[in-house]
């Protein structure tokens, strides 16, 4: 076997709190990577996968040291170098693509700047070469235009672009290795797609080693040659991509992947239950013996060995016995007669046009939202997906009050007005809508215990004080399985997954009619995913609540919606039964969303049917998809709204193509013109 | 980019036109008008009537209010009632006393304040950040006419170095007045430098552990550099609107440390105004700090544009 390019020995490392207590982040970990292969570094967040992928570099956040073992990276020792001898590798040899390219990117420095930067700390080349090199590099990661690429500021381009101009960075000091640190978290599904693709052909083009960090399967699934499974600090399961998604051993392996929804598989996935360890604490036994399905007496005894079997490696003592069915339950709802939202040709706008541009007459703008009509049944969820900039949460705020509708209506069940903002709704009409938000850690008051959180609601539309106050909340928090003596715990000392669980139980202190979720599970791990999916769905089914569900992801909204509608650019482009959305026909961009989606597969190679331009305000006539379409027609496209095609059973799709067509295999992708691209971006 | 420029230009010419008329109003709004308030229980009889006649008191307010703005742009504040003389006459030397005492507080404090905020948080926690992190605690806490009162106890009296008070003709020269501005120069700066110091200090930090400078580590840029190119512009941009908001509290601290030490500046006479009920000079003085005021944001603002691409986008 050759040398590897990278060889991590028995690394442990961690930070030692006062009175010189060592509380470890990574316990042991040994990798190897050849030249030229991709390793894919997977686990849920405080795993440590960040933590290795940056001590490749020798970089520890503040705070760390190492505590033993050590990382030879091209034969060097990387903590035993000189702060210069390291500085001289990183982003020249080895060089880091980061998580959010946005925030990686100095804004008040050039594009072009920031590549220079590193030129002329990694490459020996006069100030003409390196401009030239800079061009050549931005038009390496297919950037358009790249000689003007590189005179913008960051703020100038768009996510996906600012992802590429990060990699033409790493690639300035000719690196034989690149860290990828979740590259693509946060871009939409097709910028991803998009992305990756272009990752792959890097690789294989340049011959550069990629170690590639990420809590998504289906990302890893598309690019690693090898994936090395984290949890609690240690190895869980390394070896090659394809034997350990599809055949895991470990345990653990095996829930992760029974916790991703899946878009052929309707259906909840199966949760895991418990948390891991927390980060720094002491290991007995097996980190995982707590959560496993299989766990026997010598688990907790001794931590377990990473042991060979085949071409990978397992850190289980079981790891042979049959693993415990973990069946997708599905939904049962009970979806009523009885109406109990409906919408009714809304259309939203941010800008209200102003004093001088009605002086002046200027042209309205076109509305972020146009056109949306649907109704929702008592106890029946309907889906929104789409892109960011797709006005998905844009209607839930409508419908909270939170932000006014120009047009159209919107009422409850038996047909009371929301259209009056939040601070002058009554106080009956704020009970029945309820909203749960994104990010549980910012719509929580981090001074409040849970109690307080909890009793606002219970006090505000009930009456609720004191000891039936305090006996409802105990009852909240145990249908959202919290334990009682939560109550005087302040936010700051709950985990991601709980907070989001206190979000819903203060949602449904309220008893609402209708229920606004609002991408409630984005942010978290997919195994925490898994059991907040099921934990809303099992409280729709009690209360009988009304659902509007928003995310972006394709799986996760399948897993819970009787209906769904795909949304571009603030208008509808396909509404129906969950099942009849996901099958053919699909509206062109329903069908370039799914293309894009990455299944937890090594062998299934996502579609890309679109182009990942980010458009910033929805075209003024005809489609909304117009500018990205591949099967548009022609001018018809661009001055007429699309007619609404009843396809079956209340499934509509908004396209000029007839049904007939529509439900043909679609065409190979056209060729956009680089003028009309050059638009889009905005020039 | 003009267009922002000249907008910005614009917004601060309005915003000086709204305070003339906001502080014409107030003194409209008075009971009595500029002459009986000066003349108390004399406002009767000839003496009243020469006033007014001479203040102009007996047309419409809109008239006065027009011939004071058109004399105000053109450098005549009118006439003083205490002094008998022409405003522009009074302030002009006053004026130069205060640019010079402002001016150089502000050429000192800002680059060193700026200086010491960056080594502070570069160095955050370190013996160096925390003995210049309490000094400046100490000089935000102490009213600056106690700061004063100790350099003059140290300086003029103990040591006798520099005179405690100004003691010089009307019309001395530049050379002649030096000796005499140290002390409250350094009264000045003390604050001013804790104050911006501090928020430097901050927003460094702040900078500091942003993604962007984690990546110019792991792109391998010396510090130095990382510090010089990464940190420091970015840094800047916050502390610029307290920079500004700095220079606005010097106007109101050099009316109190010039008549600490009894120097012949605008706050001096501003304070002396007021004891005489010299409308017409108090107005004259408060428009022209009010134009310093909003010169200064108006510079920051400019400063800003210059610093941070992202709000020269149009629209913003």
């Amino acid at each position: 076997m050759t040398k590897p390019l990278i060889k991590i020995e028995d690394l442990s490392l961690g930070f030692t709190a006062k009175g010189g207590r060592q509380g470890p982040i990574l316990r042991g970990v040994s990798l190897e990577l050849a030249a030229g292969e991709t390793l894919g570094i997977v686990g849920e967040s405080g795993s440590g996968k960040s933590t290795v992928a940056l001590a490749m570099m020798g970089y520890l956040k503040s705070g760390l040291s190492v505590f033993g073992g050590r990382v030879v990276f091209d034969g060097r020792d990387m903590f035993a170098l000189s702060e210069k001898d390291r500085a001289r590798l990183r982003g020249g040899a080895i060089a880091l693509i980061p998580q959010n390219a946005g925030q990686a990117l100095t804004p008040t420095l050039r594009i072009g700047q920031q590549i220079d930067e590193a030129l002329r700390l990694h490459a020996d080349l006069n100030a003409a070469q390196r401009a030239d090199r800079v061009v050549e590099l931005l038009a390496r990661v297919r950037l358009p235009s790249p000689a003007d690429m590189a005179q913008r500021y960051p703020h100038e381009l768009s996510g996906g672009q600012q992802q590429r101009a990060a990699v033409a960075m790493a690639l300035a000091g000719n690196a034989k290795a690149l860290l990828l640190d979740e590259p693509t978290t946060g871009l939409d599904v097709t910028t991803q797609a998009h992305i990756l693709e272009f990752l792959r052909t890097l690789a294989r083009e340049v011959g550069v080693a990629m170690i590639y960090v990420s809590h998504d399967m289906g990302v890893i699934a598309r690019v690693a040659d090898r994936v090395a499974v984290m949890y609690a600090g240690q190895l869980a399961e390394e070896g090659p991509t394809r034997d350990v998604l599809r055949a895991p051993k470990h345990p653990y392996t095996r829930g992760l992947l029974a916790s991703i929804p899946r878009l052929e598989e309707p259906g909840l996935p199966a949760s895991m239950p418990g948390t891991p360890p927390a980060v720094g604490s002491e290991l007995t036994g097996c980190a995982f013996a707590d959560r496993c399905p299989i766990v026997q007496g010598d688990c907790r005894s001794a931590v377990p060995d990473l042991v060979r079997m085949n071409a990978s490696q397992v850190r289980c003592l079981h790891a042979d016995m049959p693993d415990m069915p973990r069946p997708r339950t599905h939904r049962e709802p009970d979806i009523q007669t009885t109406l109990a939202l409906a919408l009714s040709d809304v259309a939203i706008s941010y800008t209200k046009p102003g004093l001088l541009d009605r002086l002046f007459k200027r042209p309205v703008k076109t509305p972020t939202v146009e056109r949306v009509d649907f109704a929702l049944k008592k106890g029946e969820t309907l889906g929104l997906v789409g892109e960011s900039g797709s006005g998905k949460s844009t209607i839930l705020r409508a419908v909270a009050g939170l932000v006014g509708t120009q047009a159209g209506s919107v009422t409850l069940g038996k047909g009371e007005s929301l259209s009056m903002p939040v601070s002058r709704r009554d106080r009956e009409t704020l009970r029945r809508v309820q909203m749960i938000f994104q990010n549980a850690d910012a719509s929580l008051n981090p001074r409040q215990t849970i109690a307080e959180i909890l009793g606002a609601p219970l006090r505000l539309y009930h009456g609720m004080k004191g000891a039936e106050a305090q006996a409802r909340a105990e009852e909240l928090l145990e249908a959202v399985r919290l334990p009682a003596r939560y109550l005087s715990r302040f936010p700051g000392q709950l985990s991601g997954g709980e907070k989001q669980r206190v979000g819903v139980a203060r949602a449904f202190a309220a008893n609402p009619e209708v229920t606004l979720c609002d991408e409630v599970t984005s942010a978290l791990d997919v195994s925490v995913q898994a059991a907040a999916l099921a934990l809303l769905t099992r409280l729709q089914r009690e209360n009988g609540s009304s659902y509007i569900f928003v995310s972006h992801d394709l799986a996760v909204v399948r897993a819970v919606s009787d209906r769904v509608a795909v949304l571009y650019q603030g208008r509808v482009c396909e509404i129906g039964p969950a099942a009849a959305v996901y099958a053919p026909p699909y509206h062109p961009y329903t069908q370039t969303l799914m293309g894009a989606v990455l299944e937890p597969d090594p062998d299934v190679a996502p579609k890309l049917l679109a182009d990942d331009v980010t458009e910033k305000s929805p075209p003024a006539s005809g489609c909304p998809f117009q500018r990205r379409c591949p099967r548009r027609i022609g001018k018809v496209c661009d001055t007429i709204v699309p007619p609404e095609r009843e396809m079956a059973d209340g499934h509509v799709i908004h396209c000029h193509l007839d049904a007939e067509t529509l439900d043909e295999k679609p065409q190979k992708v056209p060729q956009m013109q680089p003028r009309k691209l050059a638009e889009m971006v905005g020039g | 980019m003009p267009s922002l420029i000249l907008r910005r230009i614009g917004f601060a010419a309005f915003t000086i036109a709204f305070v003339s008329m906001i502080m014409f109003a107030a003194v409209e709004a008075l009971p009595g008008n500029v002459c009986t308030s000066f003349l108390q229980r004399f406002a009767q009889g000839p003496r009243l009537e020469r006033c007014i006649e001479q203040q102009g008191l007996d047309r419409p307010a809109l008239v006065r209010y027009g011939e004071w703005v058109s004399g105000a742009v053109q450098g005549d504040f009118g006439y003083s009632l205490k002094k008998r003389k022409p405003i522009n006459e009074l302030i002009r030397e006053r004026f130069r006393n205060t640019a010079l005492l402002g001016g150089i507080a502000a050429l000192i404090a800002i680059p060193l304040a700026i200086f010491l905020g960056i080594v502070a948080g570069v160095r955050r926690d370190r013996p160096l950040d925390l003995s210049l992190s309490g000094a400046a605690m100490l000089a935000m806490t102490i009213p600056e006419f106690v700061t004063a009162t100790a350099l003059i106890y140290v300086f003029a009296i103990t040591l006798q170095w520099f005179p405690a008070v100004t003691i010089l003709p009307p019309n001395a020269g530049l050379m002649q007045m030096l000796p005499n501005i140290v002390l409250p120069v350094l009264v000045l700066s003390a604050v001013l430098i804790a104050h911006i110091m501090r928020m430097m200090r901050a927003s460094v930090i702040d900078v500091m552990t942003s993604d962007y400078v984690q990546m110019a580590r792991l792109k391998g840029v010396p510090e130095r550099q990382i510090i010089r190119k990464h940190v420091v512009p970015n840094a800047m941009i916050p502390a610029l609107n307290v920079i500004a908001l700095t220079i606005a509290w010097l106007l109101a601290g050099v009316v109190v440390v010039e008549k600490v030490f009894n120097y012949p500046g605008l706050g001096t006479l501003m304070i002396q105004a007021i004891f005489d009920r010299d409308l017409p000079l108090v107005q004259a003085i408060a428009l022209i700090f009010s134009v310093i005021y909003v010169g200064v944001n108006l510079l920051a603002d400019l400063a800003a544009l210059a610093l941070d691409p992202r709000l020269r986008r149009k629209g913003h």
